[in-house]
């Protein structure tokens, strides 16, 4: 071990700031949920359930992606729409 | 008036019958009758830590089932006057707790004693939720520690809402922080929460701050209360917190880390 490694080992990186902000976050939203009031995976679902009215979407292809930040979150849903003729078989892509 | 006072904080290991024991201890020293209650049923350990495990004849449960009658269960310290333990089941299922028992030794409890310290076992499951039910205070004991702060946030929504002062719309139980194992070396080179994030995050009065200390181990190795340890900077830490507790104005203590020696001020500044 050469004498760098050796100060190195004694001084594990700063973190303490980040254990604080991913807390603030984190009790933020948890804090609402245990009130009742966390609607965003609420939202997921029906957005999910009114578009499965209108055509069939392949589950395996919705691509839903939650992100719990400081002052906005963001729910991103991709779904993969496929095209009644066959030619346009590609399909088309819905971002919401 | 007598005060049912639940220590408690979600995640286990934190310190918590250590600050029991401490705490009952030393309300007990200021010449309040007080007895501690251990509520890990299934896990008893206050018995070892306050030194009395080879009395423990009668527990909570055998009381609960009326087997014995409380006084019979009670031990009361060799060490400090006006101080009783009553032991947790060692063998019982936890389910054998049930709240209109529980109900019931606390309230013989509060005919006999100022101060009732309740020692909860971790989690946030029913016997965690018995534990503080009939509080009036809670200890809420956290480290500075990431899974600690999110569990006692979660311990204070259960105080909040699931206490029987909650859901009788009574004055809220009255909550304060206590944070232990704090290693005001680490805070200073930013590897540790700061007394100040936990308490911002966890928007709690401060009820005190104990040092990471050598002095917890070797005295839950003899069986003795840190407190009573004086000399050392857990029990001195903990002698301030319940000074505070009974409203005495003590400032903080051990909130920065010792000066160093040549030696470690010879290698901070080489690295
Ligand atoms: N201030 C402290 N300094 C050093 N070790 C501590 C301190 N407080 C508690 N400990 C240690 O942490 C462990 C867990 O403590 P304990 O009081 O049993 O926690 P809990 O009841 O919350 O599970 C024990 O080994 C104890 O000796
Ligand atoms: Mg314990």
């Amino acid at each position: 071990m050469s004498l760098l490694n050796f100060f190195r080992a004694k001084r594990p990186a700063a973190s303490a700031a980040a254990a604080r902000d991913r807390l603030q976050i984190v009790l933020a939203h948890e804090r609402i949920s245990r009130d009742g009031d966390d609607f965003l995976p609420r939202l997921q679902k029906e957005l999910l359930e009114v578009i499965a009215r209108y055509v069939s979407v392949d589950q395996n292809k919705a691509v839903v992606k939650l992100d719990r930040g400081d002052d906005v979150s963001t729910l991103e849903i991709e779904i993969e729409l496929p095209m009644p003729s066959a030619e346009e078989s590609r399909g088309t892509r819905v971002a919401l | 008036m007598s005060e049912v006072i639940v220590v408690t904080s979600g995640k286990g290991g934190v310190g918590k019958t250590t600050t029991s024991a401490a705490f009952a201890t030393g309300l007990a020293m200021r010449g309040h009758k007080t007895v501690v209650v251990d509520f890990d049923v299934g896990l008893r350990n206050l018995d070892l830590i306050m030194g009395c495990e080879r009395r423990v004849v009668f527990d909570i449960i055998n009381v609960i089932q009326g087997e014995a009658n409380l006084k019979q269960a009670l031990i009361r310290d060799k060490r400090v006057e006006n101080l009783s333990i009553l032991p947790a089941s060692q063998t019982r299922d936890k389910d054998a707790l049930t709240q209109d028992g529980v109900e019931k030794i606390l309230n013989e409890l509060r005919e006999m004693f100022d101060y009732i310290v309740c020692d909860s076992p971790a989690g946030i499951e029913r016997g965690a939720q018995l534990a503080l039910y009939f509080a009036d205070q809670a200890i809420v004991v956290t480290n500075p520690e990431v899974s600690s702060v999110r569990d006692s946030d979660r311990i204070l929504g259960v105080l909040a809402s699931r206490s029987q002062r909650a859901e009788q719309g009574r004055t809220p139980v009255k909550e304060q922080l206590l944070l232990t194992r704090y290693d005001a070396g680490r805070v200073e080179r930013g590897e540790m929460l700061k007394v100040e994030d936990v308490q911002d995050i966890l928007a709690i009065p401060l009820l005190g701050i104990i040092p990471e200390s050598q002095s917890v181990l070797s005295a839950s190795n003899q069986g003795v209360p840190v407190i009573l340890e004086e000399e050392s900077t857990a029990g001195k830490a903990y002698s301030d917190a319940v000074g505070r507790f009974l409203g005495e104005d003590i400032s903080h203590r051990f909130m920065v880390a010792e000066k160093k020696g040549l030696f470690s001020r010879l290698f901070r500044g080489a690295a």
